[in-house]
C-alpha cells in the first residue's frame, strides 16, 4: 500500500506541531515529579482550565496573546494554590496519597467546569489565520506558529533553569531537597514555585491547542495519558528527555494515523510505553540508567 | 481474649448477612438495586484491596479486569443457547484471568508509580481495543443481551427476579469475602503482608517475591473479573465505558475512603461513596439550587463537593472509615 | 532570658564558667524517629569562634545532634538557642541564614550543579550584594584553589578529598558564624586528614566556630578546645582537649570496641 511522499511529509510536520505541544504539557509534569516526587493527575485539568481561562479572555478583550498570557499566570497562581491546600500536607506521606489527591483534584476540577461552562464545547479562533502552500495542500501557518512558541516556551524556561539564581534554586532542590535547605534556600516557596510554572505551562498549552479542536471539559483526559507516557519514556525530572519523548510518540501516531484510525493510533504510544518499561525503564532519553 | 474475637466477629459477620438478605424483601426496588451494586463495586474494590491493603501495589488497572470480566460474560451470554450461567461466569473469569496474566508479569518487573501508571495505560488499552473493534464488541454502544437463568441443567431452574439476582449476587461477595479472609490470614496472606512492609527485607530472608506477587494479582483479577460477571448479568448490557481508566481510579477511591487491609472496607467504601452520591444528585437539583442562584447541571456537579470530601479523607483520614478496625478485621 | 548553661558536674561546669553567653547552646535535647528514642537529652555548648570536638562511637547519636542543630530534625523536649535566640523549631533554611554552616557525612554536594554553582547555592543570598559575592567566592577559592581549578565541572565528578573540600566551602559561602562538621575525614587519605585539620585551623582564625563530630580522636583532640563525649543518646562526658592524651582510658571507654 503506498502512502505518497507528501503526506508522509505532512504527517511528519503534524507530528512536530503536536509534540511540541505535548512536551510543554509534559514538561511541567516532569518538572514537578522530579522535585517533589509527585505524579499530578490534575494537569490535564489545569490545561483545560487555561484553555476555558483563555475562552473567557478572549471573549473579554478579543486578544488571543492576552488570552494565552493571563491563562499562564492565573492557572499558574491557582496550581500554587492547589499544591499549598491539598498536596504540601501530604508531602511526607505515602505516595499513594499524592497520586489520590490529585485524582480526586481532577475529578472535582471536570466536573466544576462541566457545570460552570456547560457542556457544549467552546471555540477559541486562531490568532493567526491564513495558510502556505505544503505540497498541494494549505497548512495553516498557526500551526507552525504554535510549534515555535511552544519551543520558545520550553527554551526560555531552559535558559532559566541554567542561568540565575532561582534556576539554581531549583535544580539544587531538585537534587538533594534537604541540603538545599541546608544552604538556607527557601524549599518551600520553590516547590510551589516550581508548581505554579508548571501550571502555567499546562494552561498555556491549553490555549495554544484550544483553535485545534474545541475547548470543553474533559479536554484534560486525552492529555494527561499521553504526558505520562512522554515523562515516562523521556525519563522523570528530565527536561530534555520529555521534549525528545514528546516528538517521538506524537511523530509515531501521527504516522500510524496514516493507517488506523486516530483514536486506534494512541496504541503505538501505549505500546512504546510498555518497550521502554521493559528495556529501559528509567528512560530512553536519560544518560545513565540509575 | 483471643476466644472472645472470633464469637464477634462471625456474630457481626452473620448480623450483617441476614440484613442483606432481608433487604430485597423490605426495601423498594430503588434501593433494593442500590444495595446489589453496592455489593458488585464493593467486590471489586476488595480485589483491589487485595493488591494495595495487603501487598502493597498500586493499581489502576481493575477496570480492565472488570471490563473483561464483563465481556466475556457478554459473549458467553450471546453465544451460547439458552444463555447459560455458568459459562458466563466461566469466559469471564478466564478472560480477567489472560489481563490479569498479563499484568502479573509487568507487576514483577515494575515498582510503584511506574507500575501503577503501566495498569493504568493497560485499562486504555483495552478501553481503545474495545471501543473501536465495533464489530466484536458493539464499540460505543457497547452490548445488549438477555440475562440467564440461576439453573443447574437437568437439576432446576430459577429465573433470576431482582430477588435472585440480589441472594446470588450476595453469595458470590460473601463467598469471596470469605475466601479472601482465609487467603490473607493463610501464611501466603502473611508473605504478601511482608512484602508491602518492606519487600527487599522479604527477598532477602529467601522468599520469591516475584512468585508471590504474581498470584496476587491474579487471584485480584479473578475476583474483579467476577465482579464483572455479576454487573453484566445484573444489567444486561456491557459497555466500553467501565473499561475507562476512570473506574480504576474509583476503585481505588472506594478502597480509601473504606480503608485499605480491611477487605470489608472497600465495599463500606463503596457504599459511603455512591449514598453520598445519590444524596448530592438530589440536593444539587434545580429545586435546591435555584433558591440560592446557583444553576443545576443533570446531577453531575454532585461530583463536585464529593471530590472535596474524598480529597479531605485522603488528608484527615488516610485510614479510611473502617481504618479503627483493621487490626481487628484481620484476627 | 534562660541561660542554657550546661551543669555537667554539680555546682557548675569549670570549663565554662568564665566564657559568658555562649554562641550556641544545646539544652537536654530529645529526638524521636518513629518510635525509636534516639537522643535522651542531649547538651552541649559552644562558644564564639571556640572549636569543640564531639566524640562517640557509631550509632550513638552524633549526627543526629548536629542535625538537631541544623533544623533538620526537630527536638521533640529539650532547646537549642543560637545567639540567645531559641531555634528548635525553625525551619532549616531559616536556621541556616542566621549563620549556622551545616557540612554532613558523606558530603551530599549537589552533583548535577557545578562547583561554582555549588557554592551558588550559598552566595547567591537576599543582603549579599554582587561585590559582596565575588569577594565571597574569591576568599573561598584562596582556601581551596582546587575547587577554583574545577569550578566549572559537576559536583559528582570530584574525587571524595575534592567533594569534602566543596562541601565546606559550601558552608562557608554563607558567612556562619558557627560550623557543623559531620566526620569531615572519613573515607579520607592521611595526606587529606592534615588539610582538614588545618582548615578547621583556618575557620578558628577567622573567628567562626567549628562543632566538630569526629571518631579520629588525634584530629579532634589536637584542633578542639573543649571535647564532649556521647554515648547512647547522651554527653556522658567533658573534657578540655589539652588535659586528654590519646590513650586515655576515657577515650577507650567512649570510643573503644
Amino acid at each position: 500500500m503506498d502512502i505518497p511522499l507528501d503526506q508522509i511529509l505532512i504527517q511528519t510536520i503534524n507530528g512536530i506541531v503536536t509534540g511540541m505541544i505535548l512536551a510543554l504539557v509534559a514538561s511541567g509534569l516532569t518538572l514537578i515529579f522530579g522535585i517533589m516526587d509527585v505524579v499530578n493527575f490534575a494537569h490535564g485539568e489545569l490545561l483545560m482550565l487555561g484553555a476555558y481561562v483563555g475562552v473567557v479572555t478572549l471573549g473579554l478583550t478579543g486578544n488571543f496573546w492576552l488570552a494565552l498570557a493571563s491563562a499562564t499566570v492565573l492557572i499558574g497562581i491557582f496550581g500554587a494554590l492547589m499544591y499549598v491546600v491539598t498536596l504540601r500536607p501530604l508531602l511526607g506521606r505515602d505516595p499513594l496519597t499524592t497520586i489520590l489527591a490529585t485524582f480526586g483534584m481532577s475529578l472535582v476540577l471536570q466536573n466544576y467546569a462541566l457545570w460552570q461552562f456547560g457542556a457544549v464545547s467552546r471555540k477559541i479562533s486562531e490568532p493567526i489565520v491564513g495558510h502556505f502552500n505544503l505540497f498541494h495542500l494549505d497548512y495553516p501557518w498557526y500551526r507552525v506558529a504554535v510549534a515555535l512558541i511552544s519551543a520558545a516556551i520550553i527554551g526560555g524556561f531552559w535558559l532559566f533553569l541554567k542561568f540565575g539564581t532561582w534556576g539554581i534554586w531549583i535544580r539544587a532542590t531538585t537534587q538533594d531537597r534537604v541540603m538545599a535547605q541546608a544552604m538556607g534556600i527557601p524549599v518551600p516557596w520553590v516547590l510551589a514555585g516550581v508548581f505554579a510554572i508548571g501550571s502555567g505551562m499546562a494552561a498555556a498549552s491549553g490555549v495554544l491547542f484550544g483553535p485545534f479542536g474545541g475547548v470543553d471539559a474533559t479536554m484534560g483526559l486525552n492529555w494527561i495519558l499521553r504526558a505520562f507516557i512522554v515523562v515516562v519514556v523521556g525519563g522523570m525530572g528530565s527536561l530534555a528527555g520529555s521534549v525528545l519523548a514528546a516528538i517521538l510518540i506524537s511523530l509515531l501516531e501521527a504516522y500510524a494515523s496514516l493507517w488506523v484510525s486516530p483514536s486506534q493510533a494512541i496504541i503505538v504510544s501505549f505500546v512504546v510505553l510498555i518497550l521502554t518499561l521493559l528495556v529501559r525503564p528509567t528512560g530512553l532519553f536519560v544518560a545513565t540508567p540509575k | 481474649m483471643s476466644r472472645a474475637h472470633p464469637l464477634a466477629f462471625w456474630s457481626v459477620f452473620v448480623a450483617a448477612i441476614v440484613l442483606l438478605i432481608v433487604a430485597p424483601l423490605v426495601l423498594p426496588e430503588f434501593w433494593r438495586r442500590f444495595v446489589t451494586e453496592v455489593l458488585i463495586w464493593g467486590l471489586l474494590a476488595m480485589s483491589s484491596d487485595l493488591l494495595i491493603g495487603y501487598t502493597g501495589m498500586i493499581s489502576f488497572g481493575h477496570s480492565a479486569f472488570f471490563g473483561l470480566g464483563m465481556y466475556g460474560a457478554a459473549a458467553a451470554l450471546l453465544t451460547t443457547h439458552p444463555a447459560s450461567l455458568w459459562a458466563a461466569l466461566l469466559y469471564g473469569l478466564i478472560a480477567a484471568a489472560a489481563v490479569a496474566a498479563v499484568v502479573a508479569y509487568f507487576s514483577t518487573r515494575l515498582r510503584d508509580i511506574y507500575f501503577a501508571i503501566t495498569t493504568l495505560i493497560f485499562s486504555q488499552i483495552f478501553y481503545v481495543i474495545i471501543f473501536t473493534s465495533t464489530a466484536w464488541t458493539g464499540g460505543e454502544n457497547g452490548l445488549n443481551f438477555d440475562q440467564p437463568a440461576l439453573a443447574i441443567p437437568g437439576l432446576f431452574s430459577l429465573e433470576f427476579t431482582p430477588k435472585v439476582l440480589h441472594w446470588f449476587v450476595l453469595a458470590a461477595v460473601a463467598g469471596s469475602y470469605l475466601l479472601l479472609r482465609r487467603i490473607t490470614q493463610s501464611p501466603f496472606g502473611m508473605v504478601l503482608q511482608s512484602i508491602r512492609e518492606n519487600e527487599a527485607r522479604t527477598r532477602a530472608i529467601g522468599y520469591p517475591v516475584e512468585r508471590y506477587k504474581i498470584v496476587s494479582v491474579m487471584l485480584s483479577g479473578l475476583f474483579a473479573g467476577l465482579a464483572g460477571v455479576l454487573y453484566a448479568i445484573q444489567n444486561q448490557f456491557a459497555a466500553p465505558d467501565f473499561v475507562f481508566f476512570l473506574i480504576s481510579g474509583q476503585t481505588v477511591i472506594y478502597n480509601v475512603i473504606g480503608g485499605v487491609g480491611t477487605l470489608v472496607g472497600p465495599i463500606v467504601g463503596a457504599g459511603f461513596f455512591l449514598l453520598l452520591s445519590e444524596a448530592f444528585s438530589r440536593l444539587f437539583t434545580a429545586k435546591y439550587l435555584d433558591p440560592i442562584g446557583l444553576h443545576a447541571l443533570d446531577g453531575m456537579s454532585y461530583l463536585v463537593p464529593l471530590g472535596l470530601i474524598f480529597i479531605l479523607m485522603v488528608i484527615f483520614m488516610p485510614r479510611g472509615l473502617l481504618g479503627f478496625a483493621r487490626r481487628w478485621l484481620n484476627r | 532570658m534562660m541561660s542554657a548553661s550546661v551543669t555537667i558536674a554539680e555546682g557548675g561546669d569549670p570549663l565554662l564558667q568564665t566564657r559568658g553567653e555562649p554562641l550556641l547552646a544545646v539544652a537536654g535535647i530529645h529526638t524521636h524517629y518513629g518510635k525509636s528514642h534516639i537522643l535522651h537529652g542531649v547538651s552541649l555548648e559552644v562558644g564564639r569562634g571556640e572549636v569543640v570536638g564531639l566524640l562517640g562511637r557509631n550509632g550513638v547519636g552524633k549526627s543526629t545532634t548536629l542535625k538537631a542543630i541544623a533544623g533538620l530534625v526537630h527536638p521533640t523536649a529539650g532547646e537549642v538557642v543560637f545567639e540567645g535566640r531559641s531555634i528548635g523549631r525553625l525551619a532549616s533554611h531559616r536556621v541556616a541564614r542566621l549563620g549556622i554552616g551545616y557540612v554532613p557525612e558523606d558530603r551530599r554536594i549537589f552533583p548535577l550543579l557545578t562547583v561554582l554553582e555549588n557554592l551558588r547555592t550559598g552566595l547567591d543570598r537576599h543582603g549579599v550584594d554582587k561585590a559582596k559575592r565575588a569577594e565571597l567566592l574569591d576568599k573561598v577559592y584562596a582556601y581551596f584553589p582546587i575547587l577554583a581549578e574545577r569550578r566549572n565541572q559537576r559536583g559528582g565528578t570530584l574525587s571524595g578529598g575534592e567533594q569534602q573540600m566543596l562541601a565546606i566551602a559550601r558552608a562557608m559561602t554563607l558567612e556562619p558564624k558557627i560550623v557543623l562538621l559531620d566526620e569531615p575525614t572519613e573515607g579520607l587519605m592521611p595526606r587529606m586528614v592534615s588539610q582538614i585539620a588545618q582548615i578547621v585551623g583556618a575557620l578558628h582564625n577567622e573567628g567562626v566556630a567549628v562543632l566538630l563530630v569526629e571518631q579520629n580522636v588525634p584530629l579532634t583532640l589536637k584542633a578542639s578546645r573543649r571535647v564532649y563525649f556521647i554515648e547512647k543518646g547522651e554527653v556522658r562526658h567533658h573534657a578540655m582537649a589539652s588535659e586528654l592524651h590519646v590513650d586515655d582510658p576515657v577515650i577507650h571507654q567512649y570510643l573503644g570496641v
